[in-house]
């Protein structure tokens, strides 16, 4: 660990909280529909889009009118992302002569790809055609991340409406959240990024013959328009294989920083959407300190893993202060990469700058840990901050246990339905996640794929499942998953982590839109100070560690010893 | 439900329009226009023919050059289809080794590098960059001390001398932005192609 790796995380950290508050306040004018420097442009297309497909803007929904609206949209863009795969031989912009992608795995991708998860089974350079990546995957890229903001906000109406019964409009959330979000800032960023070396052409593939002349085929393609979509909607699917690792992805250290500034802004300025929203700011920067506890405990643990590089290299006349290289680029080093990691993971993103599979055991422990704490810190964009008030609502309410009240959160008594709710989502992702590896590690189906044996290979297949049901995205990717078994059980474990979680909490929102707020009086608990934040984090380390250490001792926490006492393991397969 | 589907089925097609072609297509004009180099892959162009990008890396085997880091990319076996072939430096392929950090086959390769890097320059710690793949099999770059490490065999081969080489190295070591980000990083095509330059014969 180095002075300068701790300027560079407290460079990011300065940033991020630098951007929170400018971006919060323009995307709460956004969503309550005022004016927005943009609109001479922005607002004749959105009335169109709204005429076109019938949405009359000024009526708002009940709560399971706007659930069935989302899951009827995820249906629809499942359905067309699956229609493309399938055709793409047929269809233009396939230079490479790309053919059908097979059933099982067209249907693993577009589960992936709606469900914002971007888990990738497949080898993208050669796969996808440029339409499938543009049409297909680009566009889900955008959407599924407008649908997430757009049930973060339905949660947040929950809070600040009293006696309402609808909480907002689904069409118009989604679409306000494309055209005046996603889209400025993509065509913007993403043109900073083809300034820095980010390919942007429609072009076949370029073969070139080497100094040495051997020859090499160079992918190419429409690569920036995905690239910043792809982070800024915590999506993660790289257009190429190796993800933000690959020179074209992320070809240097100041497009690296500008990526992991977009996985994490709109999750950390929906905090202050939020505290906009309630009425009180305060209330926003405690979620806002509670995500920063977490993510600096994190970024504390992978980096100094890292740093300490591989002990069974002491023995071979290597440097010791190189740290561990193995699947990481030079120009990002052990500090970015490490950065990199823990933050794709805090966050539903699942875009990798280092080979999560190289990690030392304990620095590939906290992504899994980051997963399996329900992305809750910054978070996927909405799921994000959906997922962290679910706890909030389980903290305020062992809080209310606590001192015998009925527990209350900004005004909103929490009662017997609510708790039940968040309680249910937030075991949802348990189930799927070990109950899925329990069944994998078991059967030859799961453990053939493995590609590294022993303990590790054991945190292969509980990492893909980990993944899939947080809709990261992200792999220990030695794991061959491109076979029917994991492609659908992979693609389960998506819809019940996305679907099953979604559900509940609109539910909750329903529920707490209803309720009047209660004025607070000397008896309620404070929640903008620094006992909320430490409650908090509290409950979501109690809970994840009660429900996730067993596992996490088989893997990761073996892998360490055995590492430690110079034991060795033969490769899988 | 049924009110549902019309705008579910309508606004997937108007937002593949926008953001699935118009977006797509509206930045690679711009791209094309802005940047037309960067856009098209950072191509080096020598005596009209492209030999490389230079974000790219490529694999040096000759003693005159130095060499890029190991490359664990796959290309498909020209003899059967359903097997793969390592090919170091496929740039249609990328992709890491993912071997974890207790793998024997990890272990192996690294100490057999390592002894041959020994061999060739006992008087420096073998840079860690040197016996490890990267993340993409496609790192263009090399640590500063991976490329020192390598300059007593390049000055060698080529008959100039350490000090030349060495000045050449550190013209072409690019630190950190603005002192903090990043890591500093030696781009070993562009270094290679400026070594070819200086018009002294490439030893094989």
């Amino acid at each position: 660990m180095t002075i300068n790796g701790w300027l560079q995380i407290a460079l990011f950290c300065a940033l991020l909280i630098m951007l929170t508050k400018p971006l919060g306040l323009y995307m709460t004018r956004v969503f309550e529909g005022a004016r927005s420097p943009l609109s001479p442009v922005l607002r004749p297309i959105e009335r169109g889009l709204y005429r076109l497909s019938g949405v009359d803007e000024t009526r708002e929904q009940h709560w399971l009118a706007y659930a069935i609206a989302m899951l009827t949209f995820s249906f629809a863009g499942f359905a067309s992302l699956y229609a493309l795969q399938r055709l793409q031989a047929m269809l233009p912009f396939n230079p490479q002569a790309l053919d059908a992608v097979p059933p099982d795995l067209a249907f693993n991708t577009s589960v992936s790809f709606v469900t914002n998860t971007n888990w990738q089974s497949y080898v993208p350079e050669t796969t996808m055609s440029y339409l499938v990546q543009m049409a297909g995957l680009t566009v889900h890229n955008f959407v599924s991340a407008a649908t997430g903001v757009a049930l973060a906000l339905a949660l947040i109406r929950g809070f600040s409406r009293r006696s309402a019964e609808t909480i907002g409009n689904f069409w118009v959330d989604m679409t306000r959240c494309v055209l005046y979000v996603l889209l400025p800032v993509s065509i913007v960023i993403g043109l900073v990024l083809v300034w820095r070396g980010v390919p942007q052409n429609l072009n076949a593939y370029t073969d070139i013959v080497t100094l040495e002349g051997a020859k090499q085929t160079i992918a190419q393609g429409p690569v920036a328009s995905q690239e910043v979509i792809k982070m800024f909607g915590t999506n993660g699917g790289g257009f190429f294989n190796a993800n933000s690792a690959h020179p074209f992805e992320n070809p240097t250290a100041l497009t690296n920083l500008i990526q992991m500034l977009l996985i994490f802004s709109i999750g950390a300025a929906l905090t202050n959407v939020f505290g906009r929203m309630v009425g009180n700011q305060r209330q926003g920067w405690a979620i806002f300190a509670v995500m920063m506890v977490l993510f600096l405990a994190g970024t504390l643990v992978a980096y100094w893993a890292e740093a300490a590089g591989n002990p069974a290299f002491a023995a071979l006349h290597i440097d010791p202060l190189g740290g561990n290289m193995e699947g990481k680029e030079v120009r990002f080093g052990i500090t970015a990469s490490a950065l990199f990691t823990t933050i794709t993971t805090d966050a539903s993103c699942g875009a990798v700058n280092a080979m999560i599979d190289s990690l030392m055991p304990l620095a590939g422990m906290i992504p899994m840990v980051n997963i399996m704490l329900g992305e809750i810190i910054f978070g996927g964009v909405g799921s994000g901050l959906y997922g962290m008030l679910l706890f909030v609502i389980v903290a305020m309410f062992v809080a209310g246990l606590m001192v015998g009240r009925t527990p209350e959160y900004l005004g909103k008594k929490l009662e017997a339905k609510e708790v039940k709710m968040a309680m249910l989502g937030i075991l949802i992702l348990p189930l799927s996640m070990l109950g899925f590896t329990a069944l994998a590690v078991v059967i030859p189906a799961g453990t053939d794929a493995m590609a590294n044996a022993g303990p590790h290979g054991f945190s292969e297949v509980l990492y893909a499942y980990v993944s899939a049901t947080g809709n990261n995205g992200s792999a220990f990717a030695g794991l061959s998953a491109n076979t029917p078994f994991l492609n659908s059980t992979l693609g389960l474990a998506m819809v019940f982590g996305r679907f099953l979680v979604i559900v509940p909490m609109l539910a909750i929102a329903g529920s707490l839109a209803r309720k009047k707020i209660v004025p607070t009086s000397t008896g309620t608990f404070p929640t903008d100070g620094g006992l909320f934040v430490g409650l908090v984090v509290g409950v979501i380390l109690i809970t994840g560690g009660l429900t996730f250490l067993p596992a996490i001792a088989l893997g990761p926490v073996v892998e360490h010893l055995a590492m430690q006492a110079g034991t060795l393991f033969n490769t899988g397969n | 439900m049924l009110h549902h589907i019309r705008p579910a089925c309508t606004m997937i097609v108007l937002m593949t329009i926008v953001t699935g072609l118009a977006y797509p297509l509206a930045m690679t004009g711009a791209a094309q226009l802005l940047f037309p180099r960067q856009a098209n892959g950072s191509l080096i162009v020598r005596d009209g023919k492209p030999i490389g990008s230079t974000l790219i890396g490529q694999a040096f085997a000759g003693e005159g050059y130095f060499h890029t880091r190991p490359s664990a990319t796959t290309d498909t076996d020209p003899a059967d289809a359903t097997k793969t072939i390592a090919a170091p430096y496929n740039a249609a392929n990328s992709g890491g080794s993912n071997l974890g950090p207790t793998s024997q086959a990890l272990i192996d390769r690294v100490k057999a590098d390592a002894a041959a890097l020994a061999a060739e320059n006992p008087a420096m710690p073998v840079p860690v960059d040197l016996v490890t793949t990267s993340a993409s099999g496609l790192d263009p770059d090399i640590t500063p001390a991976a490329a020192l490490f390598q300059v007593p065999r390049v000055a060698k081969a080529r008959g100039l001398t350490q000090d030349r080489v060495r000045q050449l190295v550190a013209a072409h070591t690019e630190g950190r932005l603005a002192g903090i980000i990043g890591e500093p990083h030696v781009n070993v095509l562009l270094l290679n192609v400026d070594l070819d330059g200086l018009a002294f014969p490439v030893g094989k």
